[in-house]
């Protein structure tokens, strides 16, 4: 179960919207925070919190990309290959990831310390190629770039 | 006013300009004042006047949407405000979000009063971290400045507002799957009608609009319908966001009167041809709008003359792209990204888009056979007009205008068994 201080910050986060159930997404982020991804167990705590039942948290979860339906590394590459993206070289930074760090789409490097999601436009197509590590944001890519970007992240 | 003052992206310069202070002394917020001291019928009429439409891509006409939910006799009414930016090659409500927040604020309180709505919500691309911080720091700002709250601006009118976080479905953007998003739900478009104006969130009358369309408000409320009626094409007036992205020298947000040319917004204001390269084609709203050739680029972009044109306005998102680029490969991958993002409501849809993107691939991928042209005209064909929402009609739409501008390059690629450009 969720902490005191979790259960906290779900109820301010219901108390925005006029039913409980409308909390389920942001509450779904609260449990990706605190167990990493949405384990059984994480899913099953939303459910608690929220008393919406477990098959419509789970089957809510499955219908959006952000959500972590599995482990993932410790960083998260997210790299869009969008048209924009696409016309200025993304896909050679696909292939770069894997040869230089292991890492392919939709998997993670032996290491864990990273993992590689394929991203449907993240709204930077006037500077592509353009990816998210985590929470932050990076445009112009190149391998070079690419390179210094992911030294900070260990 | 002068053309080429902006409004949208004013300020925004000022490494600052998100921080309310800022915003307040650069004018802000006084057209909230001058709007609450006016009757919301009044400025509803206004509105209609000014002529302005929905910039989220449907150019409906924003003040006959608001007669509608105001009409309705239920209560509470809802604003949402469509933060969805999902169509790639969108990027235009970015800076709006992230470098101007507090006129996005300023135009949902307006509208709010001019709704009678109390509560309004801010949908907001999962996508987006930074503009979630950036908004809600700007609204804890505007209610310690009393410009949100129980009482706004000692007026004695009601208006909260809240950001709520998509997590990356492209469908949210459709404002019903928008609606069922917020509830807590999978991002599946309802049923119309009743239109959300009727029943929408949380079964109430529900006004969902576009970013810049409700950060058109203010400005609105500053010139007068008439002054604002005066900019850009006739039939559907005021400034544009425009973001271009591809082949050219200065890719960017663009602000311009609507049916600014589409060659002026490439050749002037984008810098022209990067590496001074050839254009070949323009997919000129985002890649749910058909693909326009290069001899195709002399027109008006806004709702009206774009369809002329054979394509759409749709996001004013311009992607452009040069000789190098192959267009089935374009097709391909806009495809596929309809295939992920199709929410799997509808049949003609689900199994359109993926059948669309399995012949693609093996065109693109040397393995098309003879008839594949046929059987993707076919498959569009279906497609078109039968599916629940406009997003399969969008993946339709690509692949039948790639055919109909780029026929040689498709029938080269089956012919030969590979593709020339990779």
């Amino acid at each position: 179960m969720f902490n005191e201080t979790v259960l906290k910050e779900i109820d301010e986060i219901k108390a925005k919207y006029p039913d409980r159930k409308s909390a389920l997404l942001p509450s779904l982020y609260v449990a990706q925070r605190e167990f990493g991804w949405l384990s059984h167990e994480a899913m099953e705590c939303v459910s608690k919190a929220l008393n919406v039942p477990e098959a419509h948290v789970r089957g809510t979860a499955s219908f959006y990309a952000m959500y972590k339906h599995r482990p993932v590394g410790r960083n998260l590459i997210q790299l869009c290959t969008n048209v924009s993206c696409m016309i200025l070289g993304a896909e050679k930074l696909v292939d770069f990831l894997g040869t230089r760090y292991g890492v392919q789409p939709n998997g993670t490097s032996q290491d864990s310390r990273f993992s590689l999601v394929i991203m449907e436009c993240i709204g930077a197509c006037g500077t592509a190629p353009a990816m998210l590590v985590n929470t932050d944001f990076y445009d112009n890519l190149s391998e070079k770039r690419i390179e210094e970007i992911l030294e900070k992240y260990k | 006013m002068d053309i080429m003052e902006k409004f949208l992206l004013r300020n925004i310069e000022n490494p600052n300009s998100a921080d309310i202070n800022e915003y307040v002394k650069a004018g802000g917020y006084k057209n909230l004042s001058k709007a609450l001291a006016r009757d919301p019928k009044d400025i509803l009429e206004e509105l209609k006047k000014s002529g302005l439409r929905g910039r989220g891509g449907a150019g409906f006409p924003t003040a006959m949407k608001w007669s509608f939910a105001k009409a309705d006799p239920k209560f509470p009414k809802y604003l949402l405000c469509n933060a969805d930016e999902g169509e790639p090659g969108t990027f235009k409500d970015r800076p709006i979000l992230e470098k101007n927040p507090h006129l996005l604020i300023e135009g949902m309180a307006i509208s709010g009063y001019i709704l009678g709505a109390e509560y309004g919500y801010i949908y907001l691309r999962g996508e987006y971290p930074a503009a979630n911080d950036i908004l809600n720091a700007a609204i804890k700002q505007a209610y310690e400045a009393n410009y949100l709250g129980d009482n706004v601006n000692g007026k004695g009118v009601k208006f909260h507002l809240a950001v709520h976080q998509g997590a990356g479905a492209y469908i949210c953007g459709e404002e019903t799957a928008l609606i069922e998003s917020i509830e807590g739900k999978k991002g599946q478009p309802r049923n119309k009608p009743p239109f959300p104006v009727n029943v929408g969130a949380w079964n109430m009358p529900t006004i969902v609009n576009n970013v810049e369309t409700l950060s058109n408000l203010p400005l609105i409320i500053e010139i007068g319908a008439e002054a604002y009626a005066n900019i850009g094409s006739k039939e559907c007036p005021g400034p544009k966001l425009f973001c271009i992205s591809g082949h050219v020298n200065k890719p960017g947000v663009y602000e311009l009167p609507m049916g600014t040319s589409l060659k002026d917004i490439i050749y002037i204001h984008a810098g022209g041809m990067r590496n001074g390269s050839k254009l070949k084609a323009v997919i000129p709203g985002g890649i749910s709008t058909p693909v326009l050739p290069a001899d195709s680029i002399d027109c008006a972009m806004d709702f009206v003359a774009m369809p002329k044109a054979g394509s759409m306005l749709g996001s004013g998102a311009v992607i452009v792209m040069d000789d190098s680029v192959c267009m089935v490969k374009v097709a391909y991958r806009a495809l596929k990204f309809f295939e992920h993002e199709s929410c799997g409501k509808c049949v003609p849809c689900r199994e359109g888009t993926d059948w669309l993107r399995k012949v693609l691939e093996r065109i693109e991928n040397g393995n098309g056979k003879e008839g594949d042209i046929e059987l993707l005209t076919d498959i569009a064909g279906i497609m078109l007009g039968k599916t629940f929402c406009p997003l399969g009609d969008g993946a339709a739409g690509v692949v039948m205008g790639m055919i109909k501008h780029f026929r040689n390059e498709f029938e080269e690629h089956i012919k030969n068994s590979r593709c020339n450009f990779s």
